[in-house]
């Protein structure tokens, strides 16, 4: 009887075993295949260099931030990436907020200040997608985190504009794009070579600039990283040496126990 | 008062009036366990420390946090960005979700494999699963609270579900919502019983212990303590090995919290809500996953539903589907067997609803919810008719002391 049963369990198992495999994995969406970068954030000890941060600000303010929002950062935040006060006071400046009502009752415009939010450049999203082609640039703060692939995908994006294979059916407007799904992205290519010119004297190739940019946002996303990883590491030590000494604990209590 | 006998005036001052300590007392050192539990016997007391962190955390988050549809989303990176130490607390909170039900779904899975839910344990068994509905509703609700697109999207789905009953569907669908779409109500509804549910998970877990501690534990051989050879008292022996389980649940928890935090989340969770635009695959926390494959694989809606809760209504009558006198597999070879197939059956049906619904997952999905009930209506009843059972050890020192245990094992 048991071997019967064992038998045909075994059969059951094979059959099940055979049909999960020849399933196609994740099929429908295609996939792209995204090439792994190196960022000195990622693993147990990375963490941001500040050089790095400063630079992929500059290609945000000189190039994003003419269509993308990054609402959830504060210019005073920039203190955090190394930004003098006076720095900060100046990139504020830069942009106009509209402030009131004042002692007449009337809303005024006025330069931004630390504590202001990022700019946007849109007033609304319609007015964000009437210049845009239709196409809505979202907010960057969070999008590192809001996309499959993380700081991997959002540098695809940045390096994957290429001329669209002949066969390929773009539509008005759209730009084709090796890692965005479907290819066709509404954004024109925000990179090339010496887009920018960076202070600290690197030399600007587009894949500098896209590293640089995303390592920005990915701070953007994650300002609390650097922290994160310091602190983990504390903790993890600490939670195996306690860990280690509850073993030894229980060893020893346990020693008269015959099991 | 064994508890107070040679303690100072003060405790006993107390204890007279108010018997804490002998309470106390008989919960630890005095309460006799069996002595050769293995770490499977941990998931309860790190279920029970998950509880008292995601209420901990829970309650500073709450501080912080906004439940307004146009505020809630911005007040949870408030808390990411702004609150001290804000990260920390909700990074701990959403993978402490993970980890709760990760031990909750080991302890239900140890309390199947050693007959942990036949007389006399079947209240504590009920109590459990009690437990277990009532942190899907309060997980279910916490994940909507950040409103971004899975929340919104997940709300939705879910809500929907109800509307599958037949006349009133629809009516308790709106309900439900406060309106005729998921909103703002929901939100505020969700969040107040957010707050409201894991202190009900509590008082069901002191009935739970109160069961517990009235028909006393089980173990891995599945048979009685016959005297006080087989028994060691809980304090401090299963305190101190209970810790050491936390210990080593903390190191893996802390691992995801610092340096994998979003491992369990989904991306479009970091979009704000938006009911306009539908992500193109919505799927929900990873523990909900076996339970939304059953869903997905039934094409009619109301047929789905009646499969998703049965399949947890089936649960309850456990103790009656396993018909075997014997309680620990241990000492059932074909039971083992089948056991082992179903944790792989759960785990297939998880990997199952984390994909994109084609038609060879759905026909999968359909086995794979077979196996789930027929494990529980036909293979445990007929079991325990067939199946020939090892001979069982006479009692639990038997086996360990060192020649008599030697002879039982070899009879076994
Ligand atoms: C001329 C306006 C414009 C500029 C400049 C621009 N973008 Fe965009 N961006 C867009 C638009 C429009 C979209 C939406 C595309 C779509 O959905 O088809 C977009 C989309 C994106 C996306 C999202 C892709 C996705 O997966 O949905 C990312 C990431 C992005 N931009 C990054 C950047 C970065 C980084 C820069 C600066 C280096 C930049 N953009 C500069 C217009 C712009
Ligand atoms: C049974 C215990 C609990 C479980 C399983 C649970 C589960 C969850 C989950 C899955 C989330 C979503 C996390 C995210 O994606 O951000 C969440 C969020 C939240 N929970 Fe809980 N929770 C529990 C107890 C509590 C308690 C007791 C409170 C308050 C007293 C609380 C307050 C909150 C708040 C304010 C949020 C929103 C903030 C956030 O998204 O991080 N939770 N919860």
């Amino acid at each position: 009887m048991e071997t019967r049963i064992r038998r045909s369990a075994r059969a059951a198992f094979l059959a099940l075993a055979a049909f999960a495999l020849a399933s196609p994995a994740l099929a429908q969406e295609e996939e792209v295949k995204l090439a792994p970068q190196d960022w000195t954030f990622t693993g147990i000890l990375g963490q941001y260099e500040p050089a790095q941060l400063k630079r992929g600000f500059q290609v945000y303010r000189e190039v994003c931030s003419a269509c993308h929002a990054m609402k959830l950062l504060a210019y005073r935040n920039l203190a955090e990436i190394g930004l003098s006060d006076d720095e900060i006071k100046a990139a504020a400046a830069e942009k106009q907020v509209t402030d009131g009502p004042n002692d007449q009752g009337d809303m005024f415009q006025r330069p931004a200040r630390p504590s202001d939010q990022f700019v946007s450049p849109f007033p609304n999203d319609q007015a964000a997608r009437a210049a845009n082609n239709g196409a809505l640039p979202p907010d960057l703060s969070l999008i590192v985190k809001a996309r499959h692939g993380g700081p991997d995908y959002v540098y695809a994006i940045l390096t994957g504009f290429v001329d669209a294979p002949k066969d390929f059916k773009l539509p008005q407007g759209m730009y084709y794009n090796t890692a965005f799904p479907g290819h066709a992205i509404g954004m024109p290519p925000p990179l090339t070579a010496d887009r920018v010119t960076y202070a600290d004297g690197t030399k600007a190739t587009l894949e500098q600039e896209a590293h640089d940019a995303v390592t920005f946002l990915n701070w953007a996303a994650e300002p609390e990283l650097n922290v994160r990883h310091n602190l983990g590491l504390k903790v993890l030590i600490f939670t195996i040496v306690l860990t280690a000494l509850f073993y030894g604990l229980k060893r020893s209590v346990w020693s008269d126990v015959h099991h | 008062m064994s508890g107070t006998a040679n303690a100072n005036r003060l405790v006993r001052w107390i204890d007279q009036r108010l018997p804490v300590f002998t309470l106390l007392a008989h919960a630890t050192t005095d309460y006799p366990t069996p002595k050769n539990l293995n770490y499977w016997w941990n998931f309860g007391s790190l279920a029970l420390f998950m509880l008292v962190v995601m209420v901990l955390t829970g309650i500073f988050l709450a501080m912080n946090y906004t439940p307004n549809a146009a505020l809630a989303f911005t007040s949870v990176e408030h808390i990411m960005r702004d609150v001290n130490q804000g990260w920390l607390l909700r990074y701990l909170h959403m993978n402490g979700a993970s980890m709760f039900f990760f031990v909750v779904y080991v302890h239900m899975f140890r309390g199947l494999y050693y007959g942990s839910s036949k007389s006399p344990r079947e209240i504590l068994w009920w109590l459990g699963l009690i437990i277990f509905i009532t942190m899907m509703a309060t997980a279910f609700m916490g994940y909507v609270l950040p409103w971004g697109q899975m929340s919104f999207w997940a709300a939705t789905v879910i809500t929907n579900l109800f509307s599958a009953i037949p006349w009133i569907g629809n009516d308790i669908t709106t309900w439900l919502w406060g309106g005729f779409a998921v909103g703002n109500p929901t939100l505020n509804r969700f969040f107040a019983l957010h707050y409201l549910l894991p202190f009900v998970i509590l008082g069901v877990v002191v009935l739970h212990l109160w069961a517990l501690h009235t028909v006393k534990s089980n173990n891995p051989l599945g048979i009685d303590p016959k005297g006080p050879q087989d028994t060691i008292p809980f304090h401090p022996y299963y305190t101190v090995k209970d810790l050491f389980g936390v210990g080593v649940m903390l190191i893996v928890y802390m691992f995801f919290v610092f340096y994998a935090p979003n491992y369990f989340g989904e991306p479009d969770n970091y979009i704000p809500a938006n009911p306009l635009v539908t992500p193109n695959h919505i799927v929900p926390e990873w523990y909900f996953l076996p339970f939304y494959a059953m869903l997905r694989s039934i094409p009619n809606k109301l047929l789905g539903v009646i499969v998703l809760f049965g399949s947890l209504i089936i649960l309850f009558f456990l103790p009656w589907l396993d018909t075997s006198k014997v309680r620990s597999g241990r000492f059932r070879p074909a039971f083992k067997i089948f056991f082992w197939l179903f944790v792989a059956d759960g785990c297939w049906l998880g990997w199952i609803g984390a994909q994109f619904p084609t038609e060879s997952l759905v026909v999968q999905g359909r086995i794979a919810t077979a196996y789930y009930y027929l494990f529980f209506l036909v293979v445990l009843p007929l079991l325990g008719w067939f199946e020939t059972p090892r001979t069982l050890p006479s009692s639990i020192s038997a086996p360990v002391l060192p020649r008599g245990g030697a002879a039982a094992m070899e009879k076994a």
